[in-house]
């Protein structure tokens, strides 16, 4: 038997052993969900286990070194791990934007000291944290952001607004885009990491047509940001003034994540739907089972493509501007895959609060799918910048 | 195991690609056969010279004198031959009929796959009865008459047909004309009494047949598999042909989008090169991020395929469904972002899109195979 095999057969045990059976079942509502922090409460006796289970055996970051709280688990075996998880529909013990974003940016540009104290604050699901990006007058143009911090020796001075700020009302922490150089667009920006219950920040919810509140408005006022928080941990990731090397950074990581590549937007939709519509005593139209059915040809190739872009990362075969271009496709798939779901769930799909429909989850998730191709840079963007690095298309 | 070519695949792939290029490309090829209005629609040399590099047997078992390799492999040269648009009988053959005769008794495979691998000889498939490919209904029929079988029935989109030194025919040697048993496939020889052919050129300047057979007689060692049991070996010959005319289609695809790209970068209107002006940007790139996928959903395919999986069938029909719309918004968006010389003889894109038209046709179409995705899928 290969070690890879060997290491299937020992993961399966483990998940066996570890994995409750009600972190089997689908995820149900945002309580199903554990995100960690400060302020965070478990929903059930299953869901801690499964997390306090996950973070001794470091798969909270499977693939982060031993020494940050990871697994240290080579590409492949990752991947086995997350084949047989998915195979037992194991729900994912943390999620945090820790994990997905803050924590690739340190990997790759953090001093050990920082990486050592915040990266084991995520595996362990210590620190819940934000992201400070975009602001009231720079989404798109993300590098025009105006968000000041003043320099005062040892110290910063923030002031400004960040829009968009996930889940901000329940952050503990912000990496966040300050400029600290007015004169110099992109190399006068700072990557900063601060505490959201300092002194002179405040978090905003903003209501979204889905009705549900998960960015915020975030203001600075006067916030001490200190530039260091102990030896070798400074306060900023990279270097100071060259922040938007790491923004741009993470905005690869971001784009692959909401692309959906690791499985999240390969789910086919035709024969739910068709069960669906055979319950409620009808059929589907033969038209828009065409429709279906060509939609899940795109969703199948998309599942390809997605294991296929995750492999060649792995390796550094993939084009480095490859993320653009699976967030693009991924969330405009996404964006089809709910327009069909809404249509042919007919009335029922419209209902807004019923039992039925759990709240309104067809409509509201629908709703929700048409941020997919405007969060973390827009459709547009993406089709730009595969215009400009991949095909190298003039004067783009 | 990981979705990209492994170290010898890729060399294969650099291989085949440059091979590709120099000896297969357009003008040497399929301009060349074309405007000398050659009745087989390609060249033998050209034939012979990849038996030369081991591409006509790769899919042939190493005992039976092959490469035994996979089809990823011989997809690979698929891809390459779409790009140059290569008229050659490596589908049909190399990839179609060698499937088959796997199926084959070792006096069948005896008698053609030496020819094979040695390029000197070249296959056809003669399966659809209508203008669209519908493998379910077979209605040729093959009757018992002495110690073999007496064949009638005519079979329609038979490429390469007239040129080929054996037919594989699907026909009924039981039920009724949509039962999924009953089914025989023969290895007709070219030279069977009472075959006639119409041959046809289509509008990429493939040659293909409309064929007659009226009461073929055929030995009994002409069947490939067991009588009636043939719809396993024609399914498993379908299979493999929709995904290397996926592979096909990659080439095809990405051909257009590069030449059309290049074009992009060169034309210029308005004091600005065309590829500057974000309408047509966007497009390219939304071709760009289709064509990625197609090519995913077609390695897929084929490992799936290679692996013994299951799902392989089901993975055929995805790749075969995406790659014929991509490599047809390819063609379209080729032809429409060259403007005017799009329309001309003189430039190649219209020849992908030519190409691409009989490619989609060939093996069931994107609506053919999205209805399978969803027969399969239960619905």
């Amino acid at each position: 038997m290969s070690d890879l095999e060997t290491f299937r057969e020992e993961t399966r045990s483990w998940l066996e052993a570890n994995c409750p059976a009600e972190m089997r079942e689908p995820v149900r509502d945002e309580e199903d969900i554990y995100w960690g922090g400060r302020r965070a409460t478990f929903k059930s006796d299953a869901q801690k286990a499964w997390f306090e289970a996950c973070v001794a055996k470091g798969y909270t970051v499977p693939a982060w070194p031993k020494e940050y709280g990871g697994a240290g688990l080579s590409p492949a075996e990752a991947k086995v791990l997350r084949q047989e998880m998915t195979r037992i529909k194991a729900r994912i013990p943390l999620s945090s934007f820790g994990i997905w974003m803050l924590g690739p940016a340190l990997l790759h540009f953090g001093t050990e000291e920082q990486k050592k104290h915040f990266l084991s604050q995520i595996a362990r699901g210590e620190i819940r944290w934000c992201q400070g990006y975009s602001e009231p007058g720079s989404g798109s143009d993300l590098v025009s952001l105006q968000t000041f911090g003043e320099d005062k020796g040892d110290h910063w001075v923030v002031n400004g607004q960040k829009v968009w700020t996930s889940y901000a009302d329940q952050a503990d922490w912000i990496f966040c885009l300050v400029r600290t150089d007015k004169e110099n667009k992109y190399k006068g920006i700072t990557f900063m990491l601060f505490d959201t219950a300092s002194e002179g920040c405040s978090t905003k919810p903003i209501k979204l047509i889905s009705g549900s509140s998960p960015f915020c408005e975030t203001f600075m006022e006067d916030v001490k940001v200190p530039k260091s928080y102990g030896e070798g941990i400074p306060a900023y990731v990279g270097e100071i003034n060259r922040g938007w090397d790491v923004a741009k950074y993470l905005l690869g990581h971001e784009r692959e994540m909401i692309s959906g590549a690791d499985g999240g937007n390969t789910g086919t939709v035709g024969s739910a739907m068709s069960r669906h519509a055979s319950k409620a005593g009808d059929e589907l139209d033969p038209v828009l089972r065409a429709e279906l059915a060509m939609f899940d040809v795109d969703a199948l190739a998309y599942g390809a493509m997605g294991e296929k872009f995750l492999d060649e990362i792995k390796v550094g075969k993939a084009h480095p501007a490859q993320p653009n271009m699976m967030k693009y496709a991924g969330t405009e798939l996404n964006k089809r895959r709910h327009e069909l779901m809404m249509t042919a769930g007919g009335s029922r799909s419209l209902e807004w609060d019923s039992e039925e429909t759990s709240g309104g989850k067809p409509s509201r998730g629908w709703l929700r799918t048409k941020a997919n191709s405007i969060e973390g840079g827009t459709s547009e963007v993406m089709l730009n910048v595969i215009s400009k690095r991949i095909l190298d298309l003039p004067g783009s | 195991m990981p979705l990209y070519h492994d170290e010898d695949q890729a060399m294969l792939a650099d291989t085949a690609t440059s091979f590709m290029a120099d000896q297969g490309n357009i003008k040497d090829q399929l301009r060349h056969w074309r405007d000398r209005d050659c009745p087989d629609g390609f060249g033998h040399g050209l034939w012979k010279q990849m038996a030369e590099m081991g591409f006509t047997g790769m899919l042939v078992g190493e005992d039976d004198g092959g490469l035994g390799m996979g089809h990823v492999e011989a997809g690979i040269v698929l891809e390459e031959i779409g790009r140059n648009l290569t008229p050659s009988p490596f589908l049909t053959s190399s990839v179609l009929a060698a499937t088959a005769l796997k199926h084959g008794s070792n006096d069948l495979k005896g008698r053609y796959l030496p020819g094979l691998i040695e390029g000197d000889s070249v296959f056809a498939v003669a399966i659809d009865e209508t203008p669209k490919h519908r493998p379910s209904r077979i209605t040729t029929k093959a009757e018992k008459s002495g110690n073999g079988f007496k064949l009638s029935g005519s079979k329609s989109f038979v490429i390469q047909g007239a040129s080929a030194d054996m037919l594989v025919v699907a026909a009924r040697t039981s039920g009724s004309d949509e039962d999924e048993d009953g089914i025989t496939l023969f290895a007709v020889p070219k030279d069977a009494a009472n075959m006639s052919h119409d041959s046809v050129r289509l509008v990429d300047s493939s040659v293909a047949t409309h064929t007659k057979f009226d009461g073929v007689e055929l030995d009994g060692d002409a069947v490939i598999g067991e009588v009636d049991g043939g719809r396993e070996v024609l399914n498993a010959m379908l299979t493999a042909g929709r995904i290397g005319a996926a592979a096909e289609g990659v080439g095809v695809a990405s051909g257009a989008m590069d030449i059309t790209v290049d074009y992009l970068k060169q034309r210029k209107q308005f004091g600005k090169l065309i590829g500057e002006f974000q309408a047509l940007q966007h497009r390219a790139s939304h071709l760009y991020s289709e064509v990625e996928i197609a090519r995913a959903a077609v390695i897929k395919a084929q490992q799936l395929l290679d692996g013994g999986s299951e799902k392989a069938e089901l993975m055929s029909s995805v790749a075969k469904a995406k790659v014929a719309k991509t490599a047809g918004l390819a063609v379209k968006e080729g032809v429409q972002m060259h403007g005017g010389v799009g329309m001309t003889d003189e430039y190649d894109i219209g020849l992908y899109m030519k190409r691409d038209r009989a490619l989609q046709e060939f093996l069931g179409d994107a609506y053919f195979h999205a209805n399978r995705v969803a027969e399969m899928s239960g619905y």
